[in-house]
């Protein structure tokens, strides 16, 4: 049974791109079938943060107009086998592919992939609907700050008015420091005022600005944020997971840290 | 405002946001824009100008949210301030 998840948030900059990156190479990494499709047409990100920019051919709107086929637009990547990733066209707009056809290729790879995974652009128009017309569910990332709740509700509402029946939130980008002396929202404010079941919620770690430098999600590692995408990739496949003591384990990470001196 | 209430918001951001959050996404919620807003407060001066003059550059109208008598909870509302200046037929408001 194969799994179409669409990535969204509305705002820009909140981290979808990272969180498709990292929940996608988890998927793999638990020994899933994946395919992570760029969906941004004219924004193409997703293949930096994958580090696969260097190996692009084919790319989605190619796929779309019947340019090339979907196995010859799709790259492999080497260090996770079953993950593949379908890029977004640089030059091309987002008028360039319809949800119809979306939504076709879509159903084509559910025969072959156990999870599609569709990183959504920012915003409410054409890519937006492209990307959510074939998927089963969404997940809706955010970060504790008024106007991405902002923009997240207006999501969950577009998201439910087209009758996404699954929807789950992340909380990205969390500062427990902040949140503990009352300077920053709490996963549970958020979830609070959005009213939709979380799924997870990810510290902000410098690890994650290091890992996109690199090229390389940081999924599965030591550090908090690894594992909390983990957590979040285990729980998309339908495992019953605690969530993260971000507080605790942030304490014994800077224990750590502190004890083999800065690195 | 004094210099309790700065040291109290600096105190504590986040129930700031989240009360700015909770009052913003009611009137996201009843999808109701700017344009509709003052749509709605010149239909209820006019309506109201008929019977009493009101001060419309004190009128206040916000969408809010209310506890529902029935059993939806808590539901959006409409919250209008409307001074009275005068009562058409001549009338002061308040009884001297």
């Amino acid at each position: 049974m194969c799994e179409v998840i669409v990535i969204t948030s509305g705002k820009g900059g909140v981290g979808k791109t990272t969180t498709t990156a990292n929940i996608g190479t988890g998927l793999a990494m638990l020994g899933k079938k994946v395919i992570l499709i760029d969906t941004d047409i004219g924004l193409r990100n997703l293949d930096v943060v994958m580090g696969l920019e260097n190996r692009i051919v084919y790319n989605l709107v190619d796929v779309v107009e019947g340019n090339c086929r979907v196995a010859q637009a799709a790259i492999k990547d080497k260090k996770h086998p079953g993950l593949y990733l379908l890029p977004s066209a640089q030059t091309r707009d987002k008028t360039s592919v319809t949800p119809e056809q979306m939504k076709k290729l879509v159903d084509e790879l559910r025969e072959e992939f156990d999870y599609v995974i569709l990183d959504c652009p920012a915003g409410i128009e054409q890519g937006f609907k492209n990307a959510i017309a074939g998927a089963d569910r969404a997940l809706v990332v955010t970060t504790p700050e008024v106007s991405a709740i902002r923009d997240a509700d207006r999501i969950i509402g577009l998201l439910e008015a087209n009758e996404m029946k699954k929807i789950h939130l992340i909380v990205n980008r969390l500062r427990m420091d902040m949140v503990n002396r009352g300077d920053m929202m709490s996963i549970d404010d958020v979830v609070e005022i959005l009213a939709v079941n979380l799924i997870g919620a990810v510290p902000d770690a410098e690890q994650i600005v290091v890992s996109t430098n690199q090229g390389e999600p940081l999924v599965g590692s030591d550090c908090l944020a690894g594992q909390a995408y983990m957590n979040i990739a285990r729980r998309v496949t339908g495992e019953e997971i605690p969530l993260l003591d971000l507080n605790a384990k942030e304490n014994f990470w800077t224990k750590l840290t502190k004890l083999f001196g800065k690195n | 405002m004094g210099l309790f209430d700065l040291f109290k918001r600096h105190q504590n951001s986040s129930n700031v946001a989240k009360d700015r959050l909770k009052l913003l996404l009611v009137s996201d919620r009843a999808n109701c824009s700017p344009e509709i807003m003052e749509a709605i407060k010149n239909d209820i001066i006019q309506v109201i100008s008929k019977y009493m003059d009101v001060d419309t550059e004190a009128l206040d109208i916000q969408i809010t949210q209310t506890e529902s008598e029935g059993r939806n909870g808590i539901v959006p509302a409409i919250y209008a301030n409307i001074p009275i200046k005068e009562m058409k037929n001549g009338q002061h408001p308040v009884q001297k």
